[in-house]
């Protein structure tokens, strides 16, 4: 049995991890409540692009642009959208195991783009082709970031460094639960026409300043930058979710320890007591 | 019939700006300001950075946009810019520097100047300067 001495130094040990927990699952939930708000900030923006993009795709059909078009797969990229930082449960092994396993079903030629330092380091210890890295977007994406990374990813797709790009990411579904989720990206898949209940006579009454193709090509790259910028705002709120998560199960740990340490901490003491008066009872007999 | 006002709400992808009814607007089109009257008709347009207009019972009021586009459809009005910033909202010396730093670059002509990324910067500067008198 380990003396008093050590049991007690172990439970001031765990006391002070317990309290680092405690501080960072805190941290964690107050993070994610503005990263909640930030994520139903950008709906209305979001439902309103898709609006119009719904009804020009279905207003004129066959509309041609580069972002568009459908080209054969030989070099396939992914986004990864992974933390800069662990301490978050399973969240960025989440997002590494889908990508790894959209990897190796993969049967063009792949690269990755990470976003977020966790997924850098893990890419460039397996050598997976990096064509670009972006590390340190802080705790409240925003908007300007997402463009910065969408237009590069379009940039790339439109030099035809790729012919396909995909978006590897963290649904946030609540607070407690979270989806790695893989989306294409580009080319753009026109949403899907909205039929019966936006009769298409509608669209036909619009006017379309310069022209529908005009409307179409600001559109497009928009289409694109909101997607990300969604997908950014997901993972991290997703990511505040899993740290709160994890925070929180291990400061139970913690208490469980803690407990458990100080129950053998009692025995040990009681032990020692015994002992002592069986040490002075026995002197005392001998003494007679 | 026509009604009096038109809805315009100003949203970007991080929040809803504003969210008023409006005499009328004037927004920064690719072609050209464009006006917008209560009753018009279906449009879809895009738009350049600028200044929109806004006059609520004849006061008029400003609104530097770093483009986007705009959709009106049932007396709504509905700009979905990059970045709005109201006209008291802006700093106007920033803005003022920033005007500079773009005259000054497309003035030397540095080489390996992205001579259409100073001259979007200047474009922003200019309105946000306008909308900010």
């Amino acid at each position: 049995m380990p003396g008093m001495r050590d049991i007690k130094r172990r439970i001031r040990s765990i006391k002070s991890t317990q309290q680092i927990t405690k501080a960072m699952k805190m941290v964690a939930a107050a993070k994610l409540r503005k990263s909640q708000e930030k994520v139903v900030a950008a709906r209305p923006y979001a439902n309103k692009l898709r609006q119009v993009m719904e009804r020009l795709v279905a207003g004129a059909a066959g509309l041609q642009h580069p972002l568009l078009e459908v080209r054969p797969r030989q070099r396939v990229g992914f986004v990864v959208l992974t933390a800069d930082r662990g301490l978050c449960g399973g969240y960025n092994a989440n997002i590494i195991r889908l990508t790894e396993q959209a990897l190796r079903e993969e049967a063009a030629e792949t690269a990755l783009v990470p976003v977020g330092r966790k997924g850098r380091d893990y890419i460039r210890r397996r050598r997976y082709q990096m064509v670009q890295e972006y590390t340190d977007l802080g705790d409240n994406p925003n908007f300007i970031q997402a463009r910065e990374i969408a237009r590069r990813v379009m940039q790339l797709y439109q030099e035809g460094v790729f012919d396909e790009v995909n978006l590897v990411y963290t649904e946030f579904l609540s607070a407690i639960r979270q989806q790695p989720t893989m989306v294409r990206l580009l080319p753009i898949q026109p949403p899907p026409d909205p039929g019966a209940d936006q009769p298409a006579a509608d669209s036909a009454e619009y006017i379309y300043e310069p022209s529908p193709a005009g409307v179409l090509a600001t559109l497009l790259p928009r289409y694109v930058e909101t997607q990300l910028y969604r997908a950014l705002l997901e993972a991290k709120a997703s990511e505040h979710g899993a740290r709160m998560t994890a925070m929180g199960s291990a400061s139970d740990n913690a208490a469980e320890m803690i407990d458990k340490l100080t129950l053998s901490f009692n025995r040990a003491r009681q032990a020692a007591i015994t002992k002592e008066i069986l040490e002075v009872v026995s002197g005392a007999e001998a003494l007679k | 019939m026509a009604a009096k006002t038109i809805l315009m709400e100003i949203v970007t992808p991080e929040r809803i700006v504003l969210q008023k009814e409006v005499d009328s607007l004037v927004v920064p089109a690719f072609e050209g300001y464009l006006g917008v009257l209560p009753g018009h008709a279906p449009l879809v347009t895009g738009l350049k950075a600028g200044v929109v207009k806004y006059t609520i019972r004849g006061k008029t009021s400003r609104l530097a946009l770093s483009g986007g586009f705009m959709e009106v459809v049932d007396n709504r009005a509905v700009i979905l810019a990059d970045t709005a910033e109201r006209g008291e909202e802006i700093d106007l010396a920033r803005a003022q520097r920033a005007r500079e730093r773009a005259q000054q670059r497309l003035k030397n002509r540095e080489a390996g100047l992205d001579v259409l990324r100073a001259e979007l910067a200047l474009q922003r500067a200019l309105a946000r300067i306008k909308a900010g008198e």
